[in-house]
């Protein structure tokens, strides 16, 4: 594998509040290649959600360089970097963030009218990734008729609807009890197992430890980055 | 994104909050209805005017003879009897702006036809005042030349006298008894309405000149001489109604033998000028009702921009989700800025079928003329329209503006 599918360099982010500049990411780099699982650890204020907003394409960093796919983003337009977002990335947030009132079929197929696609095409996609997180049966319900979990299978299934590179996930399982956490813990892993690169926020351990590697942050930098001993263990045979 | 994706999303956006919607589209609703009557109220009272004139005759001056004084006690206009029928026919031959002038003696009496009878008022002229008043006759024909200076037994009466006397059996070759003188009706005179003052101006009888002179008037005082009461003129279309006005009193000076210290013996009145300053009032009027309307229709628009910032706020978060998903900042633009127009002219349609029904009901019943105009109605809606682009602007702008990282994480 010559080029992985993220390379960030020095990658850094100052906040400016007031006359103070406070550093939210010192330097960051690493490499993450198509098809990981990598968790990003670390406490409050550690810079791990900065770093996912980053990789996200939401925000633009202050110095340093982060190429996704070989395209350097770190110097793209806000258009540029929506269109990023639209085709190569899938966001999953810790409170579904789901349209009220509308169906799931409509919620999932929100990236997809963003693309320009026909809605007929919209429609067949959106439901096919329905199907595949097991709700072709709730559809037409919307969000406050779905439960917890089911919410956040709607919204994993937005994120995979334009077949992105890389889905981010901010703390899934914040918001949902820990069977439904492991329920959705065990879909990622699935989709994973697919082929799909995930890159999961999380403060929990054993969420973590769904992951096959594992990065933790302190103080805007990486402490210590490793493969998931046991995880790797359980992925061999 | 595409545009009825686009219009989808706003419609969704509105059912969502009906009633929100509903008391958005208000103030437009009002401003629409408003601008429409106020316009339809204003046209009205100005075709009414332009209906006068239109029934007067345009370009048309009137000369009247003058007063007179005696023993202190000054008459009124025409207690003066100069001006004469040679002066009307003077006037016709060497004015070159003079349309046509023609001479008029009036007079009132009971008009007899069978067993029916009608208290009306009668003109003695020429064929000229038909062209004058620009008055068609509709039945029958205008009189010949030899009957008016012939004294000819022939009369074209009003629609009222005819109704009246006729009902609804044709009047013509019938035979009418003016002041107990037997005169053949030879034509109907087309209906005017009323003129300026309230006054039926088809209770009439039209008879040459010389007939009222020599047949009707009999006795009195104006029979006796080449007098008559007034000069109906119509000048010329395009020619200066003030040059013509000077020469006018011109010639009639000259005709009366007036020395140049001495005042008129007679009053020029330019009947047109008057109704045109009545006509220039009320589009001052109209404009004003309009410009009032508009007041309300430029509130609504600040109260759809109000709720569109309100809207923003509160789904700062969904903003921040579409921008996740791959919204520019000028799709979620384009969305605030559809929803903003929509609102507006959907408002604005129900406002013109409001205003619509609301100028049918004034002239209904407070029986005021009303005019909608089609120009009304496509201003009010290209206005709602504008007015939803303009006030949608700002939020649109201010949603388009975030950032998405700000967005989602809004609380």
């Amino acid at each position: 594998m010559s080029e992985p599918l993220i390379r960030v360099v020095d990658l850094a982010k100052d906040y400016v509040m007031g006359s103070n500049v406070v550093p939210a990411l010192r330097g960051v780099t690493l490499d993450i290649a198509a098809g990981e699982f990598v968790a990003v650890m670390g406490p409050s204020g550690s810079g791990k959600s900065t770093f996912m907003n980053l990789l996200g394409c939401l925000d633009h960093p202050s110095a340093g360089r982060y190429s996704l796919d070989g395209q350097e983003v770190s110097a793209l337009s806000g258009d540029e970097l929506a269109a990023v977002r639209n085709r190569k990335l899938g966001f999953v947030f810790q409170h579904f963030n789901l349209l009220a009132r509308t169906t799931a079929l409509d919620n999932v197929a929100l990236p997809l009218l963003y693309g320009k696609l026909p809605p007929a095409e919209r429609d067949q996609r959106a439901t096919r990734r329905l199907t595949q997180i097991g709700l072709a049966d709730r559809m037409d319900h919307h969000p406050a008729q779905l439960s917890g979990g089911q919410q956040q299978r709607v919204a994993i299934a937005r994120a995979l609807v334009n077949d992105p590179q890389l889905v981010l996930a901010d703390e899934p399982t914040g918001a949902l009890d820990s069977r439904t956490s492991e329920e959705i813990m065990a879909l990622l892993q699935e989709l994973n197992h697919d082929g799909i690169t995930i890159v999961l926020v999380t403060h929990e351990h054993d969420i973590a430890d769904f992951a096959g590697r594992i990065i933790s942050f302190r103080d805007g930098k990486v402490i210590e980055d490793r493969a998931n001993a046991a995880k790797v263990a359980a992925a061999a045979p | 994104m595409n545009f009825t994706a686009t219009l989808r999303i706003a419609l969704l956006a509105l059912r969502i909050n009906k009633l929100r919607s509903a008391l958005t589209m208000l103030g437009i609703i009002i401003g629409v209805a408003a601008v429409i009557i106020m316009i339809a109220v204003g046209n009205g009272a100005q075709a009414r005017v332009e209906d006068q004139i239109r029934s007067l005759g345009s370009n048309i001056i009137m000369v009247l003879s003058g007063s007179t004084t005696s023993g202190g006690a000054r008459g009124g206009t025409g207690s003066l009897p100069t001006i004469t029928e040679d002066d009307a026919y003077a006037l016709n031959r060497e004015i070159d702006e003079i349309h046509a002038a023609a001479p008029t003696l009036r007079g009132s009496g009971q008009a007899v036809a069978g067993n029916a009878n009608w208290s009306t008022t009668f003109y003695g002229t020429t064929a000229e005042y038909l062209e004058v008043r620009e008055w068609a006759v509709i039945e029958g024909r205008g009189f010949e030349v030899a009957e008016v200076s012939g004294a000819g037994k022939v009369v074209l009466i009003g629609q009222t006298v005819a109704k009246n006397l006729f009902g609804d059996t044709s009047p013509i070759d019938q035979v009418i008894r003016v002041r107990k003188v037997p005169l053949t009706i030879v034509g109907v005179l087309d209906r005017k309405g009323q003129n300026m003052m309230g006054q039926d101006q088809d209770d009439i009888i039209l008879m040459p000149i010389s007939t009222a002179r020599k047949r009707v008037l009999g006795s009195t005082q104006q029979a006796k001489s080449r007098n008559v009461g007034s000069i109906m003129v119509k000048i010329k279309d395009g020619a200066d109604m003030a040059a013509a006005d000077a020469r006018m009193r011109e010639l009639l000076r000259q005709r009366h033998r007036l020395q140049s210290g001495q005042d008129d013996d007679f009053f020029v009145r330019n009947l047109s000028e008057i109704l045109q300053a009545q006509e220039a009032s009320s589009k001052v009027m109209s404009l004003l009702l309009a410009a009032v309307a508009s007041v309300s229709l430029l509130v609504g628009g600040i109260g759809i921009m109000n709720i569109m910032l309100v809207s923003v706020t509160e789904r700062t978060r969904e903003i921040g989700l579409r921008m996740a998903v791959g919204a520019r900042g000028r799709d979620i633009l384009t969305q605030f800025l559809v929803e903003a127009v929509t609102l507006s002219l959907i408002g604005g349609a129900i406002g013109i079928m409001l205003g619509i029904g609301g100028a049918t009901a004034i002239a209904e019943f407070a029986g005021w003329r009303t005019e909608l105009s089609g120009d009304s109605i496509v201003l009010a809606a290209g206005f709602a329209g504008a007015i939803g682009i303009f006030f949608g602007f700002y939020p649109a702008r201010k949603a388009a503006h975030l950032l998405p990282i700000e967005a989602l994480r809004y609380e």
